[in-house]
């Protein structure tokens, strides 16, 4: 067998998005050594490089803007539940990161020598920067990537998966001390001891079988904070994005892609007999993007429900009323890409319909980014609580920069440190990575992967009820009985059935952590809609908290939460 | 009859030896290679190896392989009704079946690799 390494560093980022990315800077610009670690490729993988278009911020270079303004609006979309501190630091400090960006030659649109700002569903104003043509998360990761290779105190490693974090002992309050880790080129475990840790392992859309984000986006680091003590919050509230793309098939196209363009041009969103149909639940559109996310998706599903679905059971988006001459001027480059997949917009609507997209839940932190751990930070959509019920479009990628960062400083602050990592801390861990487990052509994790994901998408996705959501919780306990205690195979060079074992086991943890808080919240706000609670219930007005305890995770209420009014 | 469409892998473990396996993915237009691959681990075989992270989206670039010959994105590669032969980058260190070391030397454990 390959033998064990052992790295040591002063910050371990684990996971290279836009949050780890920014975590890193930051606290190599700070003095500290850093290891940014990633399951997959650096700076690739993740959400943040999918992005389309939209980065929400209050540069005001359109239309005068105030941090505030956006502040309002978050709340507001969060139905009640945002953690104000959590809000407010990503509005405000967003400008700054945009900024920041924007010297280091993001390429941000700009019309007239001004930063473009669209105007997306939920903003009170035009707010939202991007790169074009779809290329807003390739143009934020390069950049990013590019100032990270300017900072030699960060050693970059990607097929490096942390399999869990590694505490001084067993106290409550044992502080983090580093991590045990899977080399993914060779199998063999490595350890890593470092000062602080920094969690930035986006969401968990890869629970479903309808997602749109990367495929080793499975919750990982949820589990992983769960298991070193940590608490989740409001980890019911999966953000299903209404209009994915559904048919005709495409290759080479994100399937969130539709969005930019209905920004720019509208575009009408009909039912299968070819009607206009959201204004029958609360939102007309006549031509322009104005529906939220949460209602939006709600709607699609309700028309397919009533039999008056697309053929492939969603909606049609037709921009078939747009002249020609401005669909080529807003799509650019687009439209050839599409006429090679057989769509022109001219003559045929696309079909669309939800699917998973963000988690508006996560790691329970406090504006510092600290978890309550000792020397346990997190960054970006591993964090929960910044957008409640419903997340505004655009404010995923300003949370990435501005808690990255925020956590890169947080953790210079927390140098000073006196545990030290003990390899007998890391034992279970290494236990776990060198076992032998059964072949993996008697228990085969793809799968089970892919059962998975297919129950949490028909029980836990964009509509639940007690009995489905039971019921969910029954087969998730089935799976993790049929996956066994020990990881298949042996340790190998790139086994992904090795790897799918071990994303199962994080996967079905944190499954377990959504429908239970899922079946625990009895109304129906934001994201989180369930047939037999229908409408949001005052006395709701409260996050749910997922700690813990003896390997299955246990839910809490949190107090009620006063009425949330920014000034503005 | 569904059609099928056939995925010639070359195959090499840490051992080196080269074998040549065929799946049959069932066909439907407008798949990828890369749709055809994730078929095989959750079908047929688990074990085969290549690299993807964003599903068929172009954007992470990690699925880079070789199809019938030349280099190109399986999620950028349309599944035919046919054999189609798949095989790791020649000029890149191999890793395992269709994997091979793409990231800078800089951003691996073991910085340049034997």
């Amino acid at each position: 067998m390959t033998e064990r390494r052992h790295l040591q560093t002063d910050v371990l980022v684990i996971g290279s998005g836009g949050a780890g990315m920014s975590a890193a800077i930051a606290a190599a610009d700070g003095g500290a050594r850093v290891l940014l670690a990633d399951r997959s490729l650096i700076g690739r993988a993740g959400a943040t490089v999918m992005a389309m278009m939209t980065v929400a911020v209050a540069v005001g270079e359109e239309t005068p803007d105030d941090w505030r303004f956006h502040y309002r609006d978050t709340l507001t979309a969060g139905r009640g539940l945002c953690d104000p501190r959590l809000a407010r630091l990503l509005c405000e400090e967003g400008p700054d990161c945009i900024r920041q960006l924007d010297a280091w030659g993001v390429g941000w649109a700009r019309k007239d020598g001004r930063i473009a700002q669209a105007h997306a569903p939920g903003h009170d104003r035009p707010r939202c920067v991007y790169v074009d043509f779809l290329n807003t998360g390739p143009a934020v990761s390069k950049t990013l990537r590019t100032a990270l290779h300017k900072r030699e105190r960060v050693r970059r490693i990607g097929d490096l998966m942390i399999l869990d974090l590694v505490r001084a002992g067993s106290a409550p309050d044992a502080p983090v001390t580093g991590a045990v880790a899977l080399d993914v080129t060779t199998g063999a475990a490595v350890t890593i001891a470092a000062k602080v840790s920094i969690i930035a392992t986006g969401g968990l859309t890869r629970l479903y079988a309808r997602n749109s984000a990367s495929g080793n986006m499975g919750g990982d680091g949820y589990a992983i904070a769960l298991r070193a003590g940590a608490k989740l919050i409001d980890m019911e509230f999966v953000q299903f994005f209404p209009i994915g793309h559904l048919a005709p098939r495409m290759i080479g196209m994100d399937p969130i892609m539709w969005d930019p363009f209905r920004y720019k041009l509208g575009g009408r969103l009909l039912n299968g007999n070819m009607e206009e149909f959201t204004g029958r639940y609360g939102t007309k559109e006549d031509g322009k993007y104005v529906i939220t996310r949460d209602t939006a998706t709600y709607a699609i599903l309700q028309e397919v429900a009533a039999g008056r679905g697309s053929p492939h059971g969603g909606a049609y988006l037709s921009f078939m009323h747009i002249p020609a001459e401005q669909l080529q001027a807003a799509f650019g480059p687009v439209i050839e890409r599409l006429a090679a997949n057989g769509i022109d917009l001219n003559r045929q609507p696309v079909e669309v319909a939800p699917i998973a997209h963000y988690h508006m839940g996560g790691i329970a932190v406090d504006e510092w980014m600290a978890t309550g751990v000792p020397q346990l930070l997190a960054a970006g959509e591993a964090v929960g609580g910044a957008n409640g019920a419903n997340r505004l479009s655009g404010n995923a990628i300003t949370e990435a920069l501005v808690f990255g960062r925020r956590a890169g400083r947080t953790a210079l602050q927390l140098l000073d440190c006196d545990a030290a990592f003990n390899a007998p801390d890391a034992a279970a861990g290494l236990a776990m990575l060198e076992a032998a487990g059964p072949s993996a052509r008697d228990i085969n994790p793809a799968p089970l992967v892919f059962e998975l994901q297919s129950l949490m998408w028909r029980d836990v996705g964009p509509f639940r009820t007690e009995a489905g959501l039971t019921d969910a919780l029954e087969r998730i306990g089935e799976l993790e009985e049929r996956m066994g205690d020990r990881p298949v195979g042996v340790p190998a060079a790139f086994d992904l059935a090795r790897l799918d074992w071990l994303d199962l086991r994080n996967m079905l943890l944190v499954a377990r952590a959504v429908a239970a808080a899922a079946l625990a919240r009895t109304e129906s706000r934001g994201a989180h809609q369930r047939d037999d609670y229908a409408g949001l219930s005052q006395d709701w007005t409260r996050n749910q908290i997922v700690s813990l305890e003896h390997g299955k995770p246990v839910i809490t209420q949190g107090p009620l939460i006063p009425a949330q009014e920014a000034a503005a | 009859m569904r059609q099928t469409a056939r995925l010639t892998v070359e195959r090499r473990d840490s051992s080196g030896g080269l074998k040549l396996e065929s799946f049959d993915v069932p066909f439907e237009p407008g798949q990828s290679v890369l749709d055809g691959l994730r078929w095989i681990r959750v079908h047929a075989d688990p074990t085969l190896a290549f690299r993807y992270s964003c599903l068929n989206a172009n954007a992470c670039k990690e699925c880079m392989m070789e199809v019938d010959g030349e280099v190109a994105y399986a999620c950028l590669s349309r599944l035919e009704p046919r054999e189609m032969r798949l095989a790791p980058l020649h000029n890149k260190p191999l890793v395992r079946d269709l994997v091979t070391e793409i990231a800078p030397p800089t951003e691996r454990l073991a910085g340049k690799r034997k």
